[in-house]
């Protein structure tokens, strides 16, 4: 516990009065960090819960590791296949190759949020919130793996600043902070978030992985049914995740240990969860009954960020909706959402970041109207 | 009388800061988002609707003691549209690739909360003169606004101002792109958010506690 008792033998300096009292809010950070603290936070939507909101951002990140793990091994083996050296990667060596393809994401994606959020709290005197914690880890899982890192600075200072901190911080926003900073992405650079060149990392890194040729393309699975070609990967491959996509999303299995672990410590809502698949499923069954879409139900849903998305994005607790009713409502919305917009947008080869966005804008709504009906149905009652 | 008395004076100053139409009576918002992608109909856009509010006070502030209270907005109509119909003309006339750009937004002035806005809170009770350097004042506080947004837009939108290409080859080729998301009019609201944001954060220390 030494770690402890130098951080209280230094915290005098940062109490009111001492010589580093501005930067308070920096030590205040660092310490609920890394040890419990005895107070819970006083305000945003942590306060329904008796547990510290960094230990529920920690649980996220961890049920995160998963879907983090496997996306950079499976930058590793796109690479390879890419390059038609599969033969010769080694499991290890195209892990690897994925860390490191990723790690300066990771790392830009904390430095610079987490920057913004420390200034910001700095500027208003105000304690320091740790939202950012899963947004930072998030952004770098939802985005293509060839996003060239300046565009990644702007999109996350853009959704830091304008989705989070304008709207009083941690708690307060309407939309999901990784959600808006991959929105940016799509709708300012879209030649480096949709289309057939980006998927797969094309450069060799510290000696590791291939040199792809320039103008090298691979689409992903929902790409190609966007373009009425055949997808050539097995369900198998989809549900493993061994096909190109943005980072974190592809695997089912990795995201499904990644579910267990939320819903076991009751974190995420399954309302929320299970409703999202629910909409999709449905939606997925009608068009395919209609034959508007070329593709079964289930390899809409394992296809893409839908599983993702439902897991780590639907549930969010700060932008979802908050009453049990408009949970099911909420989820199923931006379940059926999502497969609408994939199938009958051509311009859109995935839809759930939209549907998502969609769904937090309209979760007030839906809050609303499920504590207004609550209360005239006890008035009828009552009378 | 002095044209030039220190109530003109606010008349005409006061609508660029402390009481802009966009900034601070969040007037005219419509058009400010839809013609702002490219500087140069943003400048064509300001000095259209500067014209017009000009004239168009002074017309309403000369004939205000002979219109009829009750059928006011009807005559102030006639007057803009009548303006607005020759701004158009003359617009398709000498520059018809702006025109063509703004669409029907040279139209839409008729609608523009910032005429009637001015023509019932300034023109109907004041002197011809006074109402001039009102509508000119506005019109300008509005087309700067236009001018900021616009520069901003197409500069990271086209990386060029007024159709002149700044940002030089050699920062594409190392990588650089346009942001799309600039020639959209979300992100005009957003800018114009920030230029509202950073004029309240200087000028209302009432605001600040």
């Amino acid at each position: 516990m030494s770690l402890r008792n130098y951080l209280d033998k230094i915290r005098p300096n940062f109490e009111e009065g001492g010589k580093l009292h501005a930067f308070k809010s920096v030590f205040d950070g660092f310490d609920t960090f890394l040890y419990v603290p005895n107070e819970t936070s006083k305000s945003g939507v942590s306060i329904h819960d008796a547990i510290d909101s960094k230990r529920i951002m920690s649980i996220v990140v961890i049920s995160l590791l998963p879907a983090l793990l496997f996306g950079m091994y499976n930058i590793g083996y796109q690479n390879a296949v890419a390059a038609g050296k599969l033969a010769d990667a080694t499991c290890w060596g195209m892990f690897l190759y994925g860390l490191l393809a990723l790690l300066p994401k990771i790392l830009v994606s904390y430095i610079v949020g987490l920057g913004i959020e420390f200034a910001w709290a700095q500027w208003k005197g105000e304690e320091i919130q740790e939202g950012y914690l899963v947004s930072g880890i998030l952004i770098p899982l939802i985005i293509p793996v060839t996003t060239p890192l300046w565009i990644l600075v702007l999109a996350i200072a853009f959704a830091v600043i304008f989705t989070k901190e304008i709207f009083g911080g941690t708690g307060m926003n309407i939309f999901n902070v990784a959600l808006a900073a991959r929105a940016f992405l799509f709708f300012s650079y879209p030649s480096r978030m949709t289309g057939d060149s980006i998927w797969v990392a094309s450069d060799s890194i510290c000696g590791l992985g291939y040199t792809l040729p320039d103008g090298f393309t691979m689409a992903t699975p929902l790409g190609q049914i966007a373009q009425g070609v055949d997808v050539n990967h097995s369900v198998c491959d989809m549900v493993l995740g061994l096909i190109p996509g943005s980072v974190g999303e592809t695997s089912v299995i990795a995201i499904a240990i990644g579910a267990v672990i939320l819903l076991w410590t009751n974190i995420a809502s399954w309302k929320t969860m299970l409703s999202v698949f629910i909409g999709g499923t449905v939606m997925g069954l009608l068009f395919h009954s209609t034959g508007a879409t070329p593709i079964q139900w289930y390899e809409h849903l394992v296809l893409g960020g839908f599983c993702f998305g439902a897991v780590f994005m639907a549930t969010d607790p700060v932008t979802s909706s908050r009453t049990e009713t408009g949970k099911w409502v909420y989820g199923f919305f931006i379940g059926a959402m999502a497969i609408i917009i994939r199938v009958l947008n051509p311009g859109y080869p995935e839809g759930m970041m939209l549907a998502i966005l969609f769904g937090n804008m309209f979760a007030p709504l839906i809050d609303y109207c499920v504590v207004q009906s609550n209360i005239s149905k006890r008035a009828k009652r009552a009378k | 009388m002095n044209l030039f008395s220190k109530q003109n004076r606010e008349v005409l100053s006061n609508p660029l800061n402390l009481d802009n139409p966009i900034m601070v009576q969040v007037l005219g918002i419509c058009s400010a988002l839809a013609v702002t992608s490219q500087l140069k109909p943003a400048i064509v856009m300001g000095l259209a609707v500067t014209i017009i509010t000009a004239f168009s006070n002074v017309i309403i502030s000369l004939i205000r003691n002979t219109i009829p209270n009750r059928i006011r907005i009807i005559v102030q109509l006639v007057v803009v549209a009548a303006l607005v119909t020759i701004v158009s003309q003359i617009l398709k006339a000498v520059a018809y690739d702006v025109s063509v750009q703004l669409s029907v937004y040279v139209g839409l002035i008729i609608t523009n909360c910032i005429l009637m806005g001015r023509l019932e809170a300034f023109a109907m009770t004041n002197k011809p003169w006074p109402s001039f350097l009102d509508g000119i004042g506005n019109g300008l506080g509005y087309a700067m606004i236009l001018v900021i947004v616009g520069a901003v837009r197409e500069f990271f939108g086209r990386g060029s101002l007024l159709g002149f290409k700044l940002i030089p080859q050699s920062f594409y080729d190392a990588g650089y792109m346009d942001n799309g998301m600039m020639s959209m009019p979300a992100m005009a609201l957003i800018l114009l958010g920030c230029v509202i944001w950073i004029h309240r954060s200087y000028f209302y220390k009432e605001d600040k506690k």
